[in-house]
């Protein structure tokens, strides 16, 4: 049938052979380049070796079309692939460096993520409005309300049996046993985490954000509606705005966040449900990131400034002063950036 | 029977996407599996709690000693929410998009589009971590805390939380809520060498010669799952392999068996590239060896 035959005829050559002679020795160096520049940055290239980057990795990739057309060595094939990708992600998809990301992040991103939120923000403005309105009505026409609306460990004393004195005393009383760095720490990062979580639910429908927000209004409301029954309402005022203004803005732009990925999920109009998902999500994420700054700024208010300005007048002032540089920062309106990649 | 009509044959899952690049080729990205990635996880978060504890560790004796608690107070309170959040963002956000359980086991997360991970997607993607992982948690914990007090109640909000946890086990894509929205994906990105040429090592010597019967037998399948069992080198796999060629080409046995399966690969290779360069490409055995 078959005869078999020793040491004869031509040596069989195949497509893979001819082609790894040919260019292996690009594929090496660009091997090697790539995986200097995975183990620290682009910076430990020489000049040359950055301008030969690009030709090296376009001859892999076409490399990679031949051999997969022409050539049967899976191994050779599997390796190529393995080497574009990863000079892809080298060549495209490094993000920017941190220095650069922060410089952009505080100049565009943050102030123009909030403003493309504005129609949620205002939505979420009312309705802690509405909390607040309800839970001042409620307890007004009925006290005991006060007590199914804020859990006792809140409350701390602050309930509608207490006297002026002692409601009094805890908007001008100090802190007991100092430490009120270690409050501001600790307000930051409570509050921050909570904010995030409203944010992260948001993805549910946006049911549990707007549930989060009509709550924080019930219980402000509750407690402004005790303080004023005491004759200490403007006082209470002012010892909330001091760090309120800050945080409550805060606490409405984290629902507004997750109000726009719930939304967008929900209702994605012209777009993909998955498209509109990533737009959204995108966006809030900056916004997010603003969002615990600016708790960190009303923790260190609320933890240090309140506690040593006792004046009514000063808090007022620096908490409506907060809220104004926040609003100027926001939404004045600042140059669009400029779509084509020629004005990058 | 119409209403038993045959399904359609599916095309076998794969975590294999196509990803094309500017230049217009596609590079076949491979997603990472979930079993992957939750390892990725786990090695994170134990990296996370360990070294959580020595600072604990740390700093309570430290803070012992200079009497200075309220300064380390406040340090671990930012240290753990950095932890927390910034481990997962900032490790991603740097030039690897990884964090060190995911080097380490050769992921990467990569925007879906193909184009740079913005610090938005990074934060996106973490950020609903809150939701796939702590909400599940903390009803744990709060049934702990409650007994079975409100059995059904916990069951629902388990149930409800579930969802976003095994997220990733109901899509295609291994995509977790987090990914979804931030519009990524984690890829392998396993380094590879380039193994050395079969073919050519073996021109040099002299070698077989096999008839057009004997090589008409397999087709690419049959190639490559042979080039596999060469580079594997595997004994007992070489000499099975060997004794079915043999006996379907109807060779007699010459008692090399690794030199008679590199020939064999090298005669098959050639041949099946010559089928290609005239357009006959052969998938597998069961595909006609076309006329001649």
């Amino acid at each position: 049938m078959s005869a078999l035959v020793q040491g004869s005829a031509a040596p069989p050559l195949v497509n893979a052979s001819r082609f790894r002679t040919a260019h292996e020795a690009e594929w090496d160096r660009l091997d090697q380049l790539v995986t200097r520049m995975e183990k620290r940055s682009v910076r430990v290239l020489s000049e040359d070796e950055i301008l030969a980057l690009p030709l090296l990795y376009r001859s892999a990739l076409s490399s990679l079309s031949v051999a997969r057309e022409t050539s049967l060595d899976r191994a050779l094939i599997t390796y190529l692939e393995q080497l574009c990708t990863r000079a892809y992600f080298q060549l495209y998809g490094v993000p920017d460096t941190a220095l650069r990301q922060l410089g952009r992040f505080f100049a565009r991103d943050w102030p123009l993520a909030v403003q493309g939120l504005w129609r949620e923000t205002l939505a979420c403005l009312v309705l802690t409005l509405v909390g607040v309105i309800a839970g001042w009505w409620l307890v007004a026409a009925d006290a005991s309300w006060y007590y199914s609306i804020i859990p006792d460990a809140m409350a701390s004393g602050r309930d509608p049996a207490a006297s002026a004195d002692t409601l009094r005393a805890t908007i001008y009383g100090s802190q007991e046993g100092g430490g009120l760095a270690t409050f501001a720490a600790y307000l930051f990062t409570h509050n921050s985490q909570v904010a995030i979580f409203a944010f992260a639910l948001g993805f549910a429908f946006t049911v549990p954000t707007v549930l989060l927000l009509l709550y924080n209004g019930l219980t402000l409301g509750a407690m402004l509606c005790l303080f004023a029954s005491k004759g200490l309402g403007l006082n209470f005022l002012g010892w909330l705005t001091i760090h309120g203004s800050t945080e409550m803005f805060a606490i409405i732009l984290a629902g507004a966040a997750g109000m726009k990925i719930g939304t967008a999920v929900a209702f994605p109009g012209r777009y993909e449900r998955t498209e509109a998902a990533v737009i959204a999500g995108r966006s809030a994420a900056i916004a997010m990131a603003g969002v615990v700054l600016m708790l960190l700024v009303a923790g260190l208010l609320e933890g240090i400034g309140r506690q040593t300005i006792q004046q009514d007048a000063m808090r007022y002032g620096i908490g409506l002063a907060a809220l104004a540089g926040w609003l100027t920062y926001y939404y004045l309106p600042r140059r669009r950036e400029d779509r084509d990649a020629l004005a990058a | 029977m119409p209403w038993r009509r045959k399904r359609e044959r599916k095309a076998p899952a794969s975590l294999r996407r196509s990803f094309v690049t500017p230049e217009g080729v596609d590079l076949r990205l491979e997603l990472a599996s979930a079993g992957t990635r939750a390892s990725a996880f786990i090695l994170d978060i134990l990296i996370l709690f360990i070294s959580l504890i020595l600072t604990t560790v740390a700093i309570g004796l430290l803070g012992i000693a200079k009497a200075q608690a309220e300064i380390f107070m406040i340090l671990w309170l930012i240290g753990a929410f950095m932890l927390r959040n910034g481990w997962f963002i900032l490790f991603e956000m740097g030039g690897r998009g990884a964090t060190p359980g995911k080097r380490l086991l050769g992921l990467r997360v990569v925007a879906r589009d193909g184009g740079r991970l913005t610090g938005g997607a990074v934060i996106a993607r973490n950020a609903l971590r809150e939701i796939e992982i702590f909400l599940p948690l903390s009803f744990l914990g709060m049934q702990a805390a409650d007994g079975a007090a409100d059995g059904f109640l916990t069951l629902f909000a388990l149930c409800w939380t579930g969802i976003f946890l095994f997220f990733p086990l109901f899509n295609r894509d291994r995509l977790r809520v987090g990914d979804l929205l931030a519009g990524t994906w984690v890829v392998n990105t396993v380094r590879a060498k380039l193994g050395e040429d079969l073919v050519a090592t073996r021109a040099q010597r002299p070698h077989r010669v096999f008839t057009d019967a004997a090589l008409d037998l397999y087709g690419i399948y049959e190639l490559q799952t042979l080039e596999n069992v060469l580079r594997n080198g595997q004994d007992d796999a070489i000499v099975t392999v060997a004794a079915t060629i043999r006996r379907k080409a109807g060779l007699p046995d010459d008692g090399d068996d690794y030199a008679f399966l590199s020939d064999y690969y090298a005669a098959l290779c050639a041949r099946l590239e010559r089928g290609m360069l005239v357009g006959r490409r052969r998938e597998d055995k069961h595909a006609s060896a076309g006329r001649r």
